[in-house]
């Protein structure tokens, strides 16, 4: 169980999907500009992120890695599947993401118009495979702790595309240099970000 | 195909290649492809395999996007294109594997996550699924290039300042660290990836102050 509290607060907070690893930063820059959008945006990720995950680590588990096969019979021992797994992979996620996509136009329109494009984007969204490929890299030991890190990575990129949205809301309001305005101040702004959740870097639980 | 009106290298396919390098980089101008970029630019050596990897990636998956796209049903497109790119993909890091295993065990993740790297799609739907193979091809090429040079000279600045080398070689002489009794010390702040963005940000800086038109509206 306390591993499990670790990894969840370590895949918040230390291995920030934004700030460590930069994942997910195409939307992530592009739908910032309002909370409320953005907020959506990430509940979405989150739930994708969370699902995916679990079920890439049971395929993972019982199909892809190397003699995974051998629960089906004994001469199957030596397949090694892995070369598969990006494929695999993909095709989880881009099948979830088409779930949701409708389940948000279905139940939520106002949102899905003001997301447009990027719905059905979260499918090619890097934070999303690359939760899957970490999982994979990482080699988490069981079905609970490839949840807790997928959540966790969910809650700390939608933490940090809620954050960044709030401060550009107000960075209206300043007096940025001209060639700055846009992209590169939210740039920056999310290099100062980082740097403070490098603050977490020393908890060790 | 009616290409042979057209000679492979006209103007208006040179453009194709050389726009992406500055007016309409992917990375500064169109904000795309920006998750790798950032992560694998400590060294020059990872940013040049990387830049590579991509623009194979995005050529060929444009190529053969663009044989096909009058074939492709338009609803299942995207799962379409995953497929193609992923299979791309996995052949690239089949060969990093096989020929650069160091740099591909530092380039982990990174190699996997070309499939999900906006350039790739982006260029897919904004360019080959309406175009001729041969004019598709290089603007993936094009494309793959500007990537490389954003990736190329975040590498360089932050290996040079980082480290104190430039692709694993030192230059700055070691009897100028002050362990060694110089003046000089690495800024390792440099390496951490706070910094890329901030680096990223400053390029942005230089480019749309000496490219008025790039600046955005607000």
């Amino acid at each position: 169980m306390e591993n499990l509290v670790s990894i969840f607060v370590r895949s918040i907070f230390i291995d920030n999907m934004i700030f460590a690893y930069f994942l997910g930063m195409c939307s992530y820059i592009a739908v910032s500009k309002n909370v409320k959008t953005s907020a959506g945006l990430g509940l979405a990720v989150l739930f994708v992120l969370g699902l995916t995950v679990p079920i890439n680590y049971l395929l993972n588990k019982y199909i892809l890695s190397d003699g995974a096969l051998a629960w089906l019979s004994p001469n199957l021992k030596n397949v090694d599947l892995s070369f598969l797994s990006f494929i695999v992979f993909i095709a989880v996620i881009a099948s979830f993401v088409q779930i949701v996509e409708m389940g948000v136009e279905r139940f939520a329109p106002a949102l899905y118009s003001s997301l447009g494009i990027f719905l059905p984007l979260i499918a090619v969204n890097c934070a999303i495979l690359g939760g899957s490929l970490f999982m994979q890299e990482r080699s988490y030991s069981s079905l609970g702790e490839a949840t807790a890190f997928g959540l966790g990575s969910g809650i700390g990129w939608f933490l940090a595309i809620v954050g960044i949205a709030a401060i550009r809301e107000r960075l209206q309001y300043s007096n940025v240099p001209v060639p700055l305005r846009g992209l590169g101040i939210t740039f920056i702004v999310t290099g100062l970000m980082g740097i403070a959740f490098m603050c977490f870097m020393g908890i060790n639980m | 195909m009616s290409n042979e009106k057209e000679p492979l290298f006209s103007t208006k396919n040179l453009k194709l290649f050389t726009a992406p390098l500055n007016k309409v980089n992917p990375i500064t101008v169109l904000v795309l492809g920006i998750c790798s970029a950032l992560a694998v630019t400590v060294k020059l050596e990872y940013a040049v395999v990387m830049a590579l990897s991509v623009t194979v990636v995005t050529a060929f998956s444009n190529l053969v996007i663009s044989l096909i796209r009058n074939t492709i049903p338009n609803r299942i497109r995207i799962i379409v294109q995953l497929v193609i790119v992923a299979a791309l993909v996995i052949l690239v890091d089949q060969i990093l594997q096989a020929f650069t295993y160091d740099v591909s065990k530092q380039l982990s993740v990174f190699v996997g996550l070309i499939i999900t790297n906006c350039i790739v799609m982006g260029r897919i739907e904004a360019f080959a699924l309406g175009n001729k193979p041969w004019a598709s091809f290089i603007d993936g090429l094009g494309n793959g290039f500007g990537y490389g040079l954003i990736l190329a000279i975040l590498g360089f600045v932050r290996e040079l300042f980082g480290s104190g080398a430039i692709w694993g070689y030192q230059v700055v002489p070691k009897s100028f660290y002050i362990s060694e009794g110089g003046f000089y010390e690495n800024n390792g702040f440099i390496i951490l990836p706070p910094m890329a963005l901030i680096l990223v940000g400053i390029i942005i800086w230089v480019q749309r102050s000496r490219n008025k038109s790039l600046i955005e509206k607000v």
